[in-house]
């Protein structure tokens, strides 16, 4: 699993990018209350805003973290967003994307790396 | 920018572990380990303690109760000679435009008039206090008290442990208790909508009371975000967003705080900042009016969001004032302001977020049903 510092992370999974946010995220949000995905197909460049998350607090914007397809999103989130609180990184995955250049996953940091940069 | 101030619960919020944020001038408990969420369904299942202290507690004396009284009712629309002794009110400052000043609860203490007014406004409301009504009687500002409130069913349970006397309190009563041997003043008030005390008590003593009631049963400390999320369902209006400078009671839907004798016709009528406005708003009627928003989806609508009349095109007719999750609804709500032809109870609008128009209708007030001890 890769980390961004936009505090997302991608795992892959059969030649695509699973795409979620992080525990630390997670935790900072608050209760997450409403997600809206994007639409399967939509092709996203790097910093794309694709994905709103509500909390209690305030709404935030998920970032694409690679330019790509994305190629199927997490439906169930709509219906329950309380997941993205109970397992963000795992059933609470927001989408899966096709990625256009795997030199853009170079920056991304691993698990000890990400750690280090939430201090 | 100001130095933060610490109210006399800061060191047991850090201990409790809450998220401290800049709030008024204060460093506030925004939320506790527990969360927003639960934080908020705690409160109206069992009971929530909140740190209220940096709100203003002001002591308004004189030589009698009649001349306090009088003198009051030259800065707010409300009938405070009548109230009977021990008993609070709900009311507000007006301006000479008839907009809001700031909202506040009053209580008769014998001769004397306890007044409880917002964070960010209470050093505006003592200096206009005092320069409407000094010499003639005294504006005292009270420093040395902290406040904090209990609210939810449990409440009573909780606080009548420490005093029975706390339960034959009933709604908008005022009492002088010994909690624990500690002596407060406390009302039996809130602004969560649920049963609830608000307590006085000396700072000092604050810490030792706050422990004692949360070593009750079911007693949570409970940060700001929830106590916003409370009051939002309850209907109730946060100044400085559903109401503020420019909006005046009738738009706001506060008339039912406005007693008859001081309106057209009563013994005491008129008599405050702006009330030729505010009487002619009565009369005539107003072009917008506050009201309860339900958003149709999932997503939240919250202050700032613009409200139109129709899906595509149509006309801009209001605005979201306060909007987020309700956790005991279990979904979005909203208040705001929208044009009085378009106020009426179930009609539909069109709230715009992030450029899209969502549905949304008009809703009656509560959202959630006031729970008070009557």
């Amino acid at each position: 699993m890769k980390f961004t510092e936009e505090h997302e992370w991608l795992r892959e999974e059969d030649g695509e990018m699973v795409v979620g946010i992080t525990i630390h995220a997670a935790e900072q949000l608050g209760d997450v209350v409403f997600v809206e995905l994007p639409d399967e197909g939509t092709t996203v460049s790097k910093d794309d805003e694709v994905v709103v998350i509500e909390s209690v607090k305030a709404a935030s914007d998920i970032l694409a973290p690679v330019d790509g397809e994305i190629t199927e999103v997490n439906s169930a989130l709509a219906d329950n967003p309380g997941m993205v609180n109970e397992d963000p990184q795992g059933d609470a995955w927001f989408f899966k994307m096709k990625i256009s250049d795997p030199s853009q996953m170079d920056e991304f940091m691993d698990e000890a790396g990400y750690q280090k940069f939430i201090g | 920018m100001a130095e933060l101030k610490r109210t006399p619960l800061y060191d047991l919020h850090v201990e409790l572990g809450a998220k401290m944020v800049p709030f008024a001038g204060y460093e506030m408990p925004v939320q506790y380990p527990l969360g927003v969420m639960k934080e908020h369904l705690h409160t109206r299942e069992d009971a929530g303690l909140f740190d209220v202290s940096h709100m203003g507690q002001v002591i308004v004396s004189g030589s009698s109760w009649e001349q306090v009284a009088t003198a009051f009712e030259r800065l707010v629309p409300m009938d405070v000679l009548g109230l009977e002794d021990r008993r609070q009110r709900y009311g507000f400052f007006t301006n000479d435009s008839g907009g809001i000043e700031d909202d506040l609860m009053f209580a008769r203490k014998g001769d004397d008039l306890f007044v409880v007014v917002n964070a960010a406004c209470k050093d505006a409301d003592i200096a206009r206090m005092k320069a409407a009504l000094e010499p003639e009687v005294t504006v005292m500002s009270v420093t040395d008290r902290a406040l904090i409130a209990v609210q939810g069913p449990g409440a009573e349970a909780a606080v009548s442990a420490l005093d029975a006397r706390a339960a034959e309190m009933t709604f908008m009563d005022v009492a002088d208790l010994e909690l624990g041997g500690i002596a407060v003043w406390a009302s039996r008030s809130g602004y969560t909508g649920e049963d609830g005390y608000e307590i006085s008590v000396p700072a000092a003593q604050a810490e030792a009371l706050t422990r004692a009631l949360l070593a009750q049963d079911d007693v949570e400390a409970i940060g700001l975000g929830a106590r916003d999320s409370l009051r939002l369902e309850a209907g109730l209006c946060l100044y400085g967003h559903d109401i503020d400078s420019d909006t005046n009671p009738v738009e706001a839907a506060l008339t039912w705080a406005i007693q008859k004798v001081r309106r057209a016709g009563g013994d005491r009528a008129g008599g405050f900042p702006g009330a030729d406005v505010v009487m002619a708003a009565l009369q005539d009627g107003v072009t917008r009016k506050r009201v309860g928003l339900l958003p149709e989806g999932r997503a939240p609508m919250r202050e700032g969001v613009v409200i139109f009349d129709a899906p595509e095109g149509g006309n801009e007719i209001g605005v979201v004032t306060s909007g987020g999750f309700g956790p005991t609804v279990g979904g979005p709500v909203a208040m705001g302001y929208v044009a009085t032809a378009h106020s009426k109870i179930g009609t539909p609008l069109w709230g715009e977020v992030r450029g899209k128009r969502l549905p949304l209708s008009v809703a009656k007030l509560p959202f959630v049903a006031a729970n008070f001890k009557r």
